[in-house]
């Protein structure tokens, strides 16, 4: 077997070796860490996917009663220009009974306009509701025909398997009928 | 040792590049801006190349590669650069109906070229399509000093040479018969911060702007080059140390 | 039986089932003995292990982004270059890793060549190099056409039409290889595949190629094998810390290329798209094929400089049995070592050739290049016969010369793992 040979200094030597050692060490670690940190960050997303990131959407062609469906991060946005009635609706429920307590002021900035993530809360299927003639279940919102969802014109679930109501995104207004999403 | 050295300085002699074949003049020197180690680009430079670029050079050559968000790095605010997208139009769709329309212009967007196709750019211009200028200065040996020679080389041609219709003489042009007529003469652009227009000044900014929209990132890519060569320095003499150490109870 | 122990619980626990620990300490720790007289031209075997993980690393991160199509390849490396987060730095150690990656393996070769490594009991060990290095060619030849610039595209015209040189088959073969009646997406898209798998593949011939090293142990700069433990070392800590130093200095030279000339090694007409109805002006390789470009070029005949070009690597599978002198090291060689440096400088020459037109005075030059290179191995083998080496040292220990002067017959019998 080979001599083991390994350096054999005492006292304030091996210290000095031990720093070194550790410097070594040190700076090896990191050094490692920063050269991976590209490899991971560059799965982030791109400057042309961030770019796309946000939506701005005019209102003004909606009119009352129309519901649109807009792309916003490759996801399908259903924009509601909410009749009296189903404001209404919506405002007239005990939050309490709610699978998902939520009051409808908190999720709308204003009253007429519903903006919500059109994805089911159960396992992502798009209800249905948005075209004339589409069934829209039992509270006049929308319904996803996958597993027998029912969500109120508020976007709340309240029958079948979804645990959630309908996700709200990040908007905001830049006037009164211009919207940027995201 | 001596023989590696020479071996080492033969390598490097070929190895960086094409042929060193007589093509084309020599290069007058410039220093740019971003040459060397520390070198970054100039903002106001920038903005300057990219007014020629607009007001003369878009009118043939497209710039497919650069977003109109990218101009945020020259200095320009992001309402800025959407009024600037909104001054053009792209189609897009299809609507509802099935229907291709027309819609104003958006930071995402890249800048369009001004001809449909290939084909549609050769047809009008006499055979030769106008390159996109979003790689020009490093899709050419010389870079953005070619670049820039170029645009200022355009002289009459000398008595014996005979220059065909629809071509012109250019001193750094490989073949000397360029198909671009020259594009810029003195105060071709009125440069708003009152730079004057000549013919040298328009081609260096415009030179430095198409080497910036060739490699946006290289001011990043130097300033990185820095921090990563202090630490290897560092790390490699601190190995070094260790190396010595571990290997001084053979010696 | 290993040496290797340990206290800590969870080591032993996986050792007992599934001896790793031993395993690494007996390949690359305190448990493998190696020549203690290894100078730096021993550090690029390690360094060229280096330059493969950093190509597969950044590789399969550029291959998320990358497209294989041949309306979209080119401008998705654009935007890896512009707007993927740090792909620019990506894509410039990818490409310029390549170029380090042949410039450590071509030195590796060499030391290979001056230290007479391939010879026997290490002839198998230096075949699997050679494999090594024909899937690094093809590799990197495939991958130099992903950007499909117009040398992506014409380079890779101008390679695969050799084949049609092939007699009887060879327009077939070119069919096959193209996909099509010329280079198009389907030839992109299969080089894609295959320049993702290649790597792969050479890891495994690595595997092999350090299994085959670790049965006699490195080579030394004196060409003798170790007498006795006096003459080794164990590899950890002595030669893990110089080869760690040895990836500082490597990454030194590449950070500074990657960061300040990272086009260096590029050609500008690459950053054309690539267009099949304008061949460039002059369609020059990565100067990792120059020396192969000229010998191919030099000959008039296109299957013969076919022949040739591949040749000229072929013939290295079968050096170890055209040098039979029994002394290793050129060190003890001085006929031998002066015919070294002048193929050296033939290689280079071949380089600068091949970088250039083939007309005039590189014509010239190119075959005279083209001829002293296959002449060397000629060469060679009768320098195996006539040379007269110098006295060997009796050991690696003591390499001051002890009277007389070993025999020259010191090709001894295989070591022992000591």
């Amino acid at each position: 077997m080979a001599d083991s040979a390994s350096p054999g200094h005492s006292g304030d030597g091996e210290t000095r070796r031990d720093f070194l050692f550790l410097a070594a060490g040190a700076l090896g670690v990191v050094g490692t860490v920063a050269a991976v940190w590209p490899l991971i960050d560059s799965m982030n997303p791109a400057a042309d996917v961030r770019a796309l990131s946000s939506t701005e959407l005019d209102l003004s062609p909606v009119e009352v009663g129309q519901r649109i469906t807009v792309t916003w991060r490759g996801k399908p946005i259903y924009v509601d220009h909410r009749p009296q009635k189903e404001i209404d609706a919506a405002r007239s429920v005990n939050i309490d009974e709610l699978r998902d307590p939520q009051a409808d002021e908190d999720r709308v900035q204003k009253a007429e306009w519903l903006i919500v993530i059109g994805i089911c809360t159960h396992l992502g299927c798009l209800p249905k509701g948005q075209k004339v003639g589409d069934p829209r279940g039992e509270w006049g919102g929308w319904f996803c025909p996958c597993h027998g969802s029912h969500y109120d014109t508020s976007g709340r679930i309240r029958k079948g398997p979804a645990p959630l109501n309908l996700h709200v995104p990040p908007y905001e207004y830049l006037d009164d009928t211009l919207v940027r999403i995201g | 040792m001596k023989k590696l050295l020479t071996v080492a300085a033969a390598v490097l002699a070929f190895g960086t590049g094409a042929a060193q074949a007589a093509e084309g003049t020599a290069l007058p020197e410039y220093h740019w801006s971003f040459n060397g180690i520390f070198g970054t680009f100039e903002r106001p430079e920038l903005q300057r190349g990219f007014q020629v670029y607009r007001e003369v050079c878009s009118a043939c050559h497209g710039l497919r590669l650069v977003a109109f968000r990218d101009l945020a790095a020259l200095g320009y605010s992001a309402d800025a650069i959407k009024a600037l997208a909104a001054d053009y139009t792209f189609k897009d769709g299809p609507n509802d109906q099935g229907e291709m329309y027309e819609r104003e212009g958006r930071p995402s967007d890249h800048f369009p070229s001004p001809f449909p196709n290939e084909k549609a750019a050769a047809f009008a211009n006499g055979g030769s399509a106008p390159p996109d200028l979003s790689l020009m200065a490093k899709a050419r040996k010389g870079g953005p000093d070619y670049v820039r020679a170029l645009l200022m080389g355009f002289e009459e041609a000398p008595a014996e040479s005979h220059i065909p219709e629809g071509l012109h003489y250019n001193i750094y042009f490989p073949g000397h018969q360029i198909a671009m007529p020259p594009p810029l003469s003195a105060d071709a652009v009125e440069y708003s911060d009152g730079t004057p227009a000549t013919v040298e000044q328009m081609a260096t900014d415009v030179a430095a702007f198409l080497m910036w929209a060739a490699e946006p990132t290289l001011e990043q890519r130097k300033e990185m080059g820095i921090k990563v060569l202090i630490f290897l320095l560092v790390f490699t003499g601190v190995l070094y140390a260790a190396k010595r150490k571990i290997w001084s109870d053979l010696h | 039986m290993s040496e290797f122990k340990s206290n800590n619980a969870v080591i032993k626990w996986i050792e007992y089932r599934m001896p790793i620990f031993s395993f690494l300490d007996d390949a690359i720790g305190r448990g493998y003995p190696t020549p203690r007289n290894l100078n730096y031209w021993w550090n690029f075997g390690s360094l060229a292990g280096v330059a493969l993980v950093i190509m597969i690393a950044t590789g399969i991160v550029l291959a998320m982004q990358y497209t294989p199509h041949a309306t979209m390849a080119f401008d998705s490396i654009e935007r890896i270059m512009r707007d993927v987060n740090y792909g620019w730095l990506l894509r410039y150690v990818h490409s310029n890793g390549g170029s380090f990656f042949f410039l450590v393996v071509y030195i590796h070769i060499f030391r290979g060549l001056y230290y007479g490594s391939y010879k026997e009991p290490r002839e198998l060990l230096w075949i699997l190099g050679v494999v090594i290095l024909l899937l690094m060619m093809a590799t990197a030849f495939m991958g130099y056409v992903l950007p499909w610039g117009q040398m992506s595209f014409w380079a890779a015209t101008v390679i695969t039409n050799l084949f049609s040189a092939i007699p009887v088959f060879g327009d077939q073969i070119v069919t096959w290889l193209w996909g099509g009646f010329s280079v198009a997406n389907p030839t992109l898209n299969r080089f894609f595949s295959l320049h993702y798998l290649l790597p792969f593949v050479i890891v495994g011939v690595v595997v092999l190629h350090i299994w085959a090293l670790h049965r006699f142990g490195s080579n030394n700069p004196i060409g003798i094998d170790a007498k006795g433990p006096q003459d080794k070392i164990p590899f950890h800590p002595y030669y893990t810390i110089k080869d760690a130093f040895g990836f500082g200095v490597f990454f030194i030279a590449f950070a500074a290329v990657i960061f300040y000339a990272p086009n260096l090694f590029g050609e500008p007409d690459n950053y054309v798209e690539a267009n099949p109805l304008a061949t460039p002006a002059h369609i020059v390789p990565e100067w990792y094929f120059l020396p192969y470009y000229a010998i191919l070029r030099a000959i008039p005949n296109k299957l013969l400089g076919v022949v040739a070009m591949f040749g000229s690597i072929l013939i290295y599978f079968v050096l170890p049995w055209i040098d039979r002198s029994p002394v290793r090291s050129a060190r003890f060689r001085p006929i031998y070592k002066q015919f070294f440096w002048i193929f050296v400088a033939d290689c280079v020459l071949l380089g600068y050739v091949g970088a250039n037109p083939p007309e005039g005075q590189f014509l010239l030059i190119g075959r005279l290049a083209t001829a002293y290179y296959f002449l060397h191995f000629v060469i060679v083998f009768l320098l195996s016969y006539l040379e007269r080496p110098r006295p060997l040292p009796s050991s690696i220990s003591e390499p001051v010369l002890k009277g007389g002067g070993a025999a020259a017959g010191a090709a001894a019998k295989p070591m022992e793992k000591v």
